[in-house]
């Protein structure tokens, strides 16, 4: 069962490099064949104030059929998160227990996550299912990094780890993260986007040309940090204390992977009251979400790797 | 979320009149609405996040005093620099202090308002609807609709409009959800600040190390504790009385050694009748106003001395353990050993001190350094000796876990003979004709004890705070208007126009709209 996990593994990563090949055939070679529309009208009346309405037809199918390079795309990137979600679940399998228990699996539940919040919004938009270029990129990079770097080989827990606070919290924690993932990957289109619509023209502004417009990317964003901030919230700041509480005596300890925690959300807190507020711009916004998922890598590596503290059981 | 509309406009001044008082008001206020704005706000929030980077990047010193020691031993001349500054010391310093406040006052500043505007929005009634239906985002039109405004005002008071009839048409609204949870959440975050500063003043902990048996128990008094911190309002004489003694401890282990499962029995007296219970990581003992909280394990050695004059001393002393085998080290020793019974003076040159290294399952061959497994499978305890003046009666205060290294050094405490590895019941006799022998090994625990009264607050309103969350970002203010109209003055049927208004960013609307159209028809 171990060997399968890790095979299966390897196909994941094989996979989602071929999905990016597909993808980058695409981009190449046209097949464009939605591109969503944003239309944006004023209203006025109805006994309140001017409301901005945006109309986007981004959820109609796309007219003409896409490519086979962009079908196939989408059906080998289905087969490396199937193939991605099998190796988690193998793992599992192997060590008679949920396959969240060090760092290694976690990066693999949380990209496992991520793989498939990006199938439900490929599926929804399909417009936007070119971005499975940018979504296969990070996998391939994150999965290469657990795969290389952190493997460890399949194990019972520790005692510090045996309670079902475990399912609960890292479970809430790496949905948030996967989630959080996938924003961090329209939130940085938008940023080249945005820039190449103010006629910046050079890498990586260059990009912006072949993608959705800024407003739907931005939309996008916003709707996937908004779902994983809650979730984030408990994961992190009511699960973790909870579980902190029974195993270590204090719900709150600024332990270094505490503190990251904290600045995470306080840094995402910052981007949707940013996002609230009119006189600040959307890429100033946008920038702090790209920042929140910085701080969220910091966490996930930075803290394992130079600090110690109770957290440090990340297996490395 | 793209709404324009829901922020008020600042209030324009009014002109200023000359004189400094009215020059100051005007400053307050100019400061506070500049405080309580949203962009304040969001770079309190920025700078509350910098600012606790420090905190994960130096030792505090109340998550780990040795590594704040080990910093200063590492960087002396910056070490003390940064404590000037409370680098060590983030989470309670002033300046730490000064934004959270800041940002909690502006964060009273924005709500109150805001809850006295929402007050007044639920009292209020939907708006009339416009003139030309038309005109909104979304528009359907019913023709022949055959019932009358009642029909369609029961249809959406059924799927839970706040509707308002007027004589040719009904305006309804929904999601004052989003304002109310948005509201909650900022208020539950506060309530989350007072549990904090409730904990920190009515709460109190103390660690110490428990070995197992009848005479190592102990009661719950500061004394007792090998560190402790009681909050600033709690009374030291006021604590619960309860003592604990522990019976026995269990920990089973995997074989490549890591552990499996951990158990600690005790008995406690003082809380309710004497009572025996057993409690493990993950699954603190919970008393009558505090709680127990297992952190950590290991094996304290007992050595039985006896001395050049005959006289055994019997002493047990807990290592700590150094790796997951549970290698421990730590030090026994005997200030009163080699006192001549014919004089009655202790001679400070001829105390005695052992340090080792125990091991729960020493290596069959040398060298014995390492531990191979963590639980009793060979126990092995690589002793050495010492003799001299262990320099307690100095003053300063040393561990007890290590001799004292400066009396070492100094040659004042010099080593008798080679290291020995004894085995449980061995005994090593040496030069001087004292024998040593290692009895055997107890085990013992590391406890932590705990009451935070603010913790089930904290939990309520962080809770409280998610469920706001969540309304403010799921919640969708829209509204819908219906108007009847008869065509034509000679036509008898009735056509129903209706209109739908998002409020703020709902793409999900349109369908919600045609199905509110479609029951208003069905009129169910
Ligand atoms: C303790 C610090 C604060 C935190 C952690 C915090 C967090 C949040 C979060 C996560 C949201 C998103 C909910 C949503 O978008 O619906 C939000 C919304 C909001 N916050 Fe705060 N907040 C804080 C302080 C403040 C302060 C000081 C103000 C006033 C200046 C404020 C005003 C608002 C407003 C008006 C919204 C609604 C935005 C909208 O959706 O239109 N908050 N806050």
């Amino acid at each position: 069962m171990a060997a399968l996990s890790d095979t299966l593994l390897v196909v994941a990563m094989l996979s989602y490099l071929v999905a990016m090949i597909c993808y980058a055939a695409v981009y190449a070679f046209g097949d464009r064949g939605a591109v969503a529309k944003v239309a944006t009208r004023e209203l006025v009346g109805a006994g309140g104030p001017p409301v901005v309405e945006v109309v986007s037809e981004e959820r109609k199918p796309s007219p003409g059929r896409p490519s086979w390079a962009s079908r196939l795309a989408g059906a080998v990137l289905v087969l490396a998160a199937t193939a991605q979600i099998g190796s988690l679940i193998f793992r599992g399998v192997a060590g008679h227990r949920l396959p969240w228990g060090n760092m290694y699996e976690y990066v693999l539940a949380a990209t496992s996550v991520a793989a498939v919040a990006w199938i439900i919004v490929m599926f929804q938009r399909p417009a936007l299912r070119h971005l499975g270029l940018y979504v296969a990129l990070t996998q391939v990079v994150l999965l290469g990094v657990a795969g290389l770097l952190l493997y460890v080989p399949v194990g019972p827990l520790v005692p510090a780890l045996d309670s079902y606070w475990l399912a609960i919290h890292v479970t809430a924690v790496a949905i948030s993260s996967g989630v959080f993932l996938i924003g961090f990957v329209p939130a940085g289109l938008f940023l080249i986007r945005s820039g190449y619509d103010k006629g910046r023209h050079s890498f990586p502004f260059s990009l912006g040309e072949r993608l959705p417009a800024a407003g739907v990317l931005e939309r996008l964003s916003f709707r996937l940090h908004a779902f994983a901030f809650p979730i984030w919230t408990f994961g992190a700041l009511i699960a973790g204390p909870i579980w902190a509480e029974s195993a270590w005596g204090r719900y709150w300890g600024w332990d270094p992977k505490e503190v990251w925690a904290f600045i995470s959300w306080v840094v995402y807190a910052g981007y949707l009251h940013a996002r609230a507020t009119p006189s600040v711009k959307q890429t100033t916004a946008t920038w702090i979400a790209v920042l929140g998922f910085l701080t969220m890598l910091m966490n996930l590596f930075g803290v394992n790797i130079f600090f110690t503290g109770l957290h440090s059981y990340g297996g490395l | 979320m793209t709404t324009t509309e829901t922020r008020p406009a600042p209030a324009t001044e009014p002109p200023p009149r000359p004189g400094w008082g009215n020059w100051l008001v005007g400053l307050a206020r100019r400061l506070w609405r500049q405080l309580t704005s949203m962009r304040t706000a969001l770079v309190l929030l920025f700078l509350l996040a910098v600012a606790s980077i420090p905190g994960s990047v130096l030792p505090q010193s109340n998550v780990a005093v040795e590594q704040v020691q080990n910093f200063y031993r590492e960087h002396p001349t910056l070490a003390p620099w940064l404590a000037k500054v409370d680098g060590f010391n983030v989470f309670g310093s002033p300046w730490f202090a000064a934004i959270y406040l800041l940002l909690f006052t502006s964060l009273i500043g924005c709500v109150v308002p805001r809850l006295r505007d929402h007050y007044r929005a639920i009292r209020s009634r939907p708006p009339k609807a416009p003139a030309r239906l038309d005109r909104l985002p979304h528009h359907a039109e019913v023709p022949d609709f055959d019932g009358d405004l009642s029909d369609v005002a029961a249809a959406l008071r059924k799927r839970r409009w706040r509707v308002v009839v007027s004589d040719d048409s009904v305006s309804a609204e929904k999601g004052y959800l989003k304002e109310t949870g948005n509201l909650v959440f900022h208020c539950s975050l506060l309530a989350v600040l007072v549990a904090v500063a409730l904990g920190s003043w009515y709460g109190w902990h103390g660690n110490r190390i428990l070995v197992t048996g009848k005479d190592s128990g102990f009661c719950n008094s500061l004394q007792q504790y090998d560190e402790s911190k009681l909050g600033p309002r709690v009374d030291e004489g006021k604590l619960p009385p309860f003592c604990v003694t522990l019976d026995d401890f269990e920990a089973s282990f995997q074989s490549s050694g890591q552990p499996k499962h951990f158990r600690a029995s005790v008995t406690v007296e003082g809380d309710g009748p004497t009572h025996s219970s057993t409690f493990s990581v993950n699954d603190p003992l919970r008393l009558d106003g505090a709680s127990l909280y297992l952190l950590g394990h290991g094996y304290a050695p007992i050595l039985r001395y006896t001395d050049r004059f005959g006289k055994t001393q019997t002493k047990e002393g807990p290592f700590l353990s150094i790796d997951g085998m549970q290698t421990s080290t730590g030090a026994i020793s005997f200030p009163d050993a080699n006192v001549d019974p014919s004089t009655g003076k202790r001679d400070a040159n001829l105390q005695m001190g052992f340090d080792g290294i125990y091991m729960p399952t020493a290596p069959a061959q040398a060298p014995f350094l390492r531990s191979d497994f963590p639980a009793e499978n060979n126990p092995g305890l690589l002793l050495t000796a010492y003799r001299g003046n262990l320099g307690l009666d100095a003053g300063i205060p040393s561990s007890v876990y290590r001799l004292d290294q400066a009396q070492i050094n100094t040659g004042r405490l010099k080593p008798v003979g080679e290291g020995k590895l004894l085995k449980p019941g061995e005994s090593w006799t040496l030069d001087d004709g004292s024998t040593v022998q290692f009895v055997g090994t107890k085990k013992y625990i590391v406890l932590s004890v705990r009451h935070d009264p603010g913790q089930g607050i904290a939990l309520v309103a962080a809770v409280l705070a998610l469920g706001g969350l969540m309304g403010s970002l799921f919640g969708k203010r829209r509204r819908v208007f219906f108007r009847l109209t008869s065509p034509s003055p000679t036509s008898s049927s009735r056509l129903l126009e209706a209109g739908g208004l998002p409020r703020t960013d709902y793409p999900g609307f349109a369908e919600e709209f045609a199905s509110t159209v479609a029951a208003v028809r069905e009129k169910t």
